[in-house]
């Protein structure tokens, strides 16, 4: 498939991550949000080593160039892993403080 | 043997260190002995090297470099001559006595400001030793700083009387204009000649043009204004009577004030090549002499009399300088010293006894009570009024004698001078040791002579201004007898030899003159004591003339309008615009600013974690556009904007 499908379909995922961080009072909404931002880029990042491993497999059949895609999407998981469970610590820290999750509660930065 | 002159200054430093760091815990007895001890050995020292230039002559020792840049030098150096040892001698002879009598003086004071005293007289005497010494003008002018400084420091010296220390301002401030013509006139050195030693710039003299010359006389000219209390910067002399007696009798009558004359004298082979500056100082000296005598007949404060007496006597002596009578000149300087100093300690020893009244009104018939101190009182008198054979009339005779040969008007004006010095001096004689006692019966009851450190000095210094004046007997009595003409000769052999034998008055014509001018003093004193004998205290108003010469013809007054108050306005508007509103609001301003940019920034902290994400994400895409400045993206931009 042409790559700007993969392409589009990342970016309105993406967007759709952005918005839903910036407006969500959830805090757990939030950490979705966020993951699906990672999984976009994920996806993207497979889509480009499979258009660049097709590409240099025409030239010789056994090369390994476009491969560094898929490597770094596993160093992604595992960041957006140890974050997810550093986060929900974090969250149920506030919830037991507070009684809510909402983060328009904590504004104890505030001044 | 000469090689010793160090020691001179050397020894009142080492009182100045020890009275000075020690005041608190040395006894006064201890202070008065360090203090009067250390002048008395730079005496001892001072007659060792007299009687050693007198058989061999002047010598420079050199103690080490002082300045040393590309182009000149100035070696910290001595130059031990006639003319210093003649000074050395009165400066520390008088200091001596001085020194002593205070030791007694200022019984009343607390060893602290005793020690402090002390410490300051040393400094003082230091300085002027400095000044006396030194072989080069900057070295003069270190202890012509200094004698300022120590002037200030003794007039000031009650310091919690704030009259006191604006007179000891006045007296500092005045110093300084002066000393401001001093240091100019020591840079033109400096620029034409590459050196300010005595010895080179005399020798190299040729080499400035009668520009340069005229221009250095009289910026030196203007340093001795200020140093010896000529027109216009006298006014600061009779306010300094202020300090202490004994700093009164020293400082303002004996030595500071004839630094100007010692300058002068020392200088006198470019006064004499500058005939114009020699008139300026001729015409000066004899204002400042008649002017001053003007106002001495009617003050009625006993030191004021004598200040104004001093300005008055310092007239003559720059009189002497500017007609070229240098001996004369520094023949006066050290009869004056002699009498001055006696006339000031005398008044200290009467105003012991009156218990600090000072105004000569409320004095009289103080001859019996205080015995020493009037006949000591009337030998100065007479001195200074010039009667002969006492050493006022040798030294002012010879000034005026000098003056006729310059021009006839000098002369006449300055004997006009001299009578108002007779009528004056015995105006205060009368007033205070004649008559009937004018006090209360309190101070009547508790008059009596002074102590013997405070007498002992009044009988060396009257024996000496009875005496003094044979020294320098003039030619008319007999030849060769002027023992300090001869004395003095090589100092003053340049400035002979470019003015060449000046013509001698008739024997006889000087006979007359000195006789007429006798009688007319003589005929002076007579006037006024019997016009004084009577006097009964009143307090009318001096009205007319008497009032004028009262406030000073009003000298200070005009000062304040035209000087100081402008001043005092100018500073008052830099204080208060430019500084308040402009320099203050601007610092000020600076910091309000901080403060509310800091504020404003403050807001950006709410503590909604939303509004953070969202900085971070507008952040984020900054970042990316700035950094990755591709030209596919900037072209997307411009065609949706």
């Amino acid at each position: 498939m042409p790559i700007q499908y993969y392409i589009y379909l990342c970016l309105t995922l993406f967007s759709i991550g952005i918005i839903g961080v910036l407006t969500r009072r959830n805090a757990i909404i939030v950490f979705m949000c966020v993951e699906l931002m990672l999984n976009a880029v994920n996806l993207l990042l497979v889509a480009f080593s499979k258009m660049h491993h097709g590409v240099a497999l025409g030239s010789s059949p056994t090369t390994m160039v476009g491969i560094e895609g898929q490597i770094f999407v596993f160093f992604i998981m595992v960041v957006a892993a140890a974050e997810v469970s550093v986060g929900l610590a974090i969250i149920v820290m506030m919830y037991r403080n507070t009684h809510s999750v909402d983060i328009n509660f904590l504004n104890r930065l505030k001044n | 043997m000469s090689k010793l002159v160090y020691l001179v200054p050397l020894f009142p430093l080492l009182g100045f260190l020890i009275n000075g760091l020690g005041r608190k815990s040395l006894s006064k007895s201890m202070i008065s002995l360090i203090g009067s001890g250390v002048i008395l050995a730079s005496f001892i020292v001072s007659v060792m090297l007299f009687f050693d230039v007198k058989a061999n002559g002047a010598s420079v020792i050199t103690l080490f470099d002082f300045i040393k840049a590309d182009g000149f030098q100035i070696p910290f150096a001595f130059q031990v001559d006639q003319l210093s040892s003649l000074f050395l001698l009165i400066i520390t002879g008088v200091g001596f006595l001085i020194h002593l009598y205070s030791s007694a003086y200022m019984q009343d004071e607390e060893p602290q400001h005793y020690g402090r005293y002390f410490s300051y007289l040393n400094l003082f005497v230091f300085s002027m030793l400095l000044l006396v010494l030194g072989a080069n003008y900057v070295i003069m002018f270190i202890g012509w700083e200094g004698v300022g400084l120590c002037s200030y420091l003794l007039i000031g010296f009650w310091f919690k009387n704030n009259d006191y220390n604006y007179a000891a301002k006045k007296a500092f401030i005045m110093n300084r204009i002066g000393d401001l013509g001093f240091l100019l006139a020591v840079f033109w050195l400096l620029f034409r000649l590459g050196t300010v030693s005595y010895g080179d710039v005399f020798a190299n003299i040729s080499k400035l043009s009668s520009f340069d010359i005229t221009g250095i006389t009289m910026l030196l000219f203007v340093g001795a204004m200020g140093k010896s209390a000529q027109i216009p910067l006298y006014t600061w002399l009779p306010d300094a009577m202020a300090g202490p007696t004994p700093v009164s009798a020293l400082i303002h009558a004996a030595t500071m004030v004839t630094a100007g004359i010692y300058m002068i004298a020392r200088s006198n082979i470019l006064y004499t090549m500058a005939p114009a500056t020699q008139t300026v100082v001729a015409v000066i000296g004899l204002s400042t002499a008649i002017l001053a005598a003007t106002i001495a007949l009617q003050q009625n404060d006993i030191k004021k009399v004598l200040a104004y007496s001093t300005v008055s006597q310092l007239g003559y002596m720059f009189l002497g300088l500017g007609v070229g009578a240098y001996t004369g000149a520094v023949f006066h300087v050290m009869t004056h010293a002699f009498f001055k100093a006696l006339l000031f300690l005398g008044a200290g020893s009467v105003i012991h006894a009156m218990h600090h009244e000072q105004d000569i009104r409320k004095m009289g018939g103080l001859k019996k009570y205080l015995p020493i101190t009037h006949i000591t009182f009337l030998l100065a008198c007479l001195a200074i009024a010039g009667i002969p054979p006492f050493s006022g009339f040798f030294s002012k005779d010879e000034i005026l004698t000098a003056a006729f040969g310059k021009n006839p008007l000098y002369y006449i004006i300055g004997v006009g001078g001299a009578l108002m010095t007779a009528f004056y001096m015995f105006r205060l004689y009368t007033l205070t040791f004649l008559g009937n006692f004018r006090g209360t019966h309190e101070q009547e009851h508790h008059l009596h002579e002074s102590p013997w450190q405070m007498t002992f000095p009044l009988i060396i210094l009257a024996i000496l201004s009875v005496f003094g004046g044979f020294l320098g007997i003039p030619e008319v009595f007999a030849k060769d007898a002027h023992s300090l003409e001869h004395f003095l000769s090589p100092i003053f052999a340049g400035s002979e030899k470019i003015t060449g034998e000046h013509a001698h008055l008739a024997a006889s014509q000087e006979y007359i003159m000195m006789g007429v001018s006798t009688i007319l003093i003589a005929i002076m004193i007579g006037i006024a004591i019997s016009r004084y004998k009577k006097y009964q205290l009143n307090t009318d108003e001096n009205t007319g003339l008497s009032k004028v010469l009262e406030h000073k013809w009003y000298v200070d007054e005009l000062y304040n309008a035209v000087i100081v108050n402008p001043l005092n306005a100018i500073a008052g508007f830099c204080k208060n615009i430019i500084e308040k509103s402009g320099i203050d609001g601007l610092v000020n301003g600076a910091g309000r600013l901080v403060g509310y940019g800091s504020r404003q920034l403050r807001l950006l902290q709410s503590g909604q974690v939303g509004n953070y994400i969202l900085i971070m994400v507008l952040a984020m895409v900054v970042f990316v556009l700035v950094w990755f400045n591709d030209n596919a993206i900037m072209n997307f931009l411009n065609k949706i904007l």
